[in-house]
């Protein structure tokens, strides 16, 4: 966890003070909306279809056991009783009322929780690995690079008005699971042929209206030089990005229109004269840093304990245990994924009571800290080997043990047309009736990994054209209708998915998904050849001809 | 159901209303004939044509407080009378979420 110094807490609680007086004067009239919306949004308040949305940010997808108790609170005096985890690791609350909000920044203040960079055209909440500093064979903890941006770009005025938002992920690993090629800029920590520890920088990838895999501008950029060399970047960009379409504003266009070489070229005169200046990062500053996050004081401890041989015997909890845990650096610990994915449940959703239980067994079982990912599903990072029968148990009860994770049932959507302004379809009944098709664990692990992910409009906040099978919601004539894409994937060898043919209605979403499902089990050239590699290897014409042979 | 955020031209093909959210907590509301707001479909004030459309939501923009992002949206007037939501969009808007929420209200 990294722990907050006085100037972050000031900061904070400035905000909260400020914005109780942009909602008075809001609610007294002194202020029209027209003034107020910027104010709103650079705090996290959206409208929705039937209320205010508060998005609040957990930057990089770390989170204490007591910010979590905090969430569980706002959700439960303020809201509904419940939150909805995003794909950027923030949390949103649907149904939230103007005039409380500033109680609610308030007590998330208190825990040093808020909303800033979780809207408008600044640079948004830096995400990273929800495993970092835990994953097997990471480089270093990725999040000490992300809290320097943080701190770095949270209101900075030359940031904070850019031609449209801007998104930074960054991952430390081999296998990315934060999604840096589809970032404004991705950073990928690796070392260079002399051992040297840096970044490769890509820029240029963005999902939305039209989607772009991010282009490497800079295969090593040393940590020393991560501001300078950013800064750059964001300068050219504010420089060039596009004002007057706000479809063309976001820098993936920028990138496009001059091409990567252009692009670079220009980055690299800006980054020639500021590379030297007091952007250069002094080693003590990230040893500042680094000092501000602390790590659990790890036992020496088996990995297989006696409690673990014992629980084998149990069929349920081995699906759970192959599917949901997975390999710590430390020996005799894992990281435990929490489904967020119920079957016949809102993608996403946990309701105060769970986030409250999930902080407890945080506590008990991994050092309190929780992960959020941007699967929509949590983590425990720190958790005993020993402990994961009587965790598993635990989680179980309160319905987030469900053993899908990664597999076709764990859905990423997007709230669709039931809660968001923009869309066009919903999302989350599309979300819900798949995992109730796909609801059997033995045929979910059959079929093996397979990302579905939905978006209710072409804003892509459901990321769907980096799913393994994609769905957009689309409206014709005043019906919903989806387009489905296939081969899409978020990782390191991300890829943008392919139509595969006419958008079909609503009320045939879910068979067409299991046809293509039926399609790929009846093609894999063996049972461990994975959806995405079939579709790779056969292209989508034979997907294409199998869904749409009868329609 | 695209956004209707951004209606720059109002030409209405049917009967219409003017909804918004309410200011202070976000609620959807209705523009009466009474040059007030309701929370109730049933009270909302039906426009024909165009121009009164224009009219109507000219002066639900003006109330800047009571109201947020108001817009012309469609209605069906049904035989016996009663006013329903001409849109999917505007259907949930009134009768709510179309899934079970986590937590029963």
């Amino acid at each position: 966890m990294y722990a907050y110094d006085e100037l972050d807490r000031t900061l904070i609680n400035e905000r909260v003070s400020e914005f109780r007086d942009q909602v008075k004067r809001r609610l007294s009239g002194e202020l029209t909306e027209d003034e107020f919306k910027m104010l709103r949004l650079q705090n996290g308040v959206y409208l929705q279809l039937h209320a205010y949305m508060f998005r609040v940010a957990i930057p990089y997808g770390t989170l204490s056991s007591k910010q979590l108790r905090r969430l569980a609170h706002v959700a439960r005096r303020y809201d509904r009783g419940y939150g909805h985890f995003t794909t950027r690791q923030n949390i949103q609350f649907n149904w939230i009322k103007l005039a409380e909000l500033p109680d609610a920044l308030a007590d998330l203040a208190d825990v040093g929780i808020h909303a800033m960079q979780t809207s408008g055209n600044n640079t948004r909440n830096v995400t990273s690995d929800q495993w970092a500093g835990v994953a097997p064979g990471e480089i270093e903890d990725p999040r000490i690079w992300s809290e320097l941006l943080r701190q770095y770009t949270t209101l900075h005025p030359e940031f904070s008005f850019l031609p449209r938002k801007f998104k930074f992920a960054i991952t430390a690993s081999a296998h990315d699971r934060a999604a840096i090629k589809v970032h404004d800029i991705g950073l990928r920590l690796h070392r260079n042929a002399a051992g040297e520890t840096g970044f490769e920088v890509l820029v240029g990838g963005g999902l939305g209206r039209t989607p772009f895999i991010g282009k490497t501008i800079k295969p090593f950029v040393h940590g020393h030089d991560l501001l300078s060399y950013v800064e750059s970047i964001l300068r050219v960009y504010n420089q060039y990005g596009r004002r007057d379409n706000i479809y063309k504003a976001r820098i993936k266009i920028l990138v496009h229109e001059l091409g990567i070489e252009k692009f670079a070229q220009e980055v690299e005169e800006e980054w020639l004269q500021m590379r030297d200046s007091a952007l250069a990062i002094d080693d003590s500053v990230i040893e500042d840093l680094r000092s501000r996050f602390s790590y659990p004081a790890y036992e020496k401890l088996p990995h297989m304990p006696e409690e673990l041989k014992k629980a084998a015997h149990d069929p349920h909890f081995e699906a759970w245990r192959k599917n949901s845990v997975f390999p710590h650096k430390v020996p005799g610990y894992a990281i435990v994924t929490l489904s967020l994915k119920p079957v016949g449940g809102p993608p996403g959703d946990a309701t105060a009571d769970q986030m409250d239980a999930i902080a407890d067994l945080a506590d008990k079982y991994s050092f309190g800290e929780i992960r959020v990912g941007h699967e929509q599903n949590l983590a425990l990072p720190h958790v005993a080997r020993r402990d994961l029968p009587v965790l598993w148990k635990a989680l179980d009860k309160i319905g987030v043990a469900t053993p899908n994770v990664n597999l076709v049932s764990d859905i990423i959507a997007c709230p669709g047309l039931d809660y968001c302004s923009l869309a066009n379809a919903r999302s989350i009944p599309i979300a819900q009736e798949l995992t109730r098709r796909f609801a059997n664990h033995e045929t979910a692990n059959l079929i093996g990994r397979l990302h579905i992910n939905i978006s209710g409009c072409i804003n892509a906040c459901g990321h769907h054209h980096v799913g393994h099978i994609g769905i957009l919601g689309v409206e014709k004539n005043g019906e919903e209708f989806y387009q489905i894409t296939i081969g899409g994937r978020a990782d390191e060898k991300a890829e943008v998915g392919t139509l595969i043919g006419p958008a079909v209605p609503y009320g045939e979403v879910a068979d067409v998904v299991e046809d293509i499902v039926e399609a790929y089990l009846a093609l894999r050239a063996r049972p461990d050849e994975l959806f995405i590699d079939t579709v790779k290897r056969l292209g989508v014409e034979p997907f294409r001809e199998r869904v749409y042979a009868t329609r | 159901m695209t956004s209707p955020l951004e209606q720059k031209k109002i030409r209405i093909t049917g009967p219409s209303m003017v909804t918004a959210n309410r200011t202070w907590d976000g609620v959807v509301i209705y523009r009466t004939a009474r040059q007030g707001w309701s929370a109730d479909l049933a009270d909302a004030a039906i426009v024909r044509t165009s121009d009164e459309a224009r009219a109507l939501l000219t002066e639900s923009i003006a109330d800047d407080v009571g109201a947020v992002g108001a817009y012309i949206a469609p209605v069906e007037i049904k035989d016996s009378g009663k006013i329903k939501p001409g849109n999917l969009r505007e259907h949930i808007r009134f009768q709510g979420v179309t899934i079970d929420l986590p937590v029963p209200a």
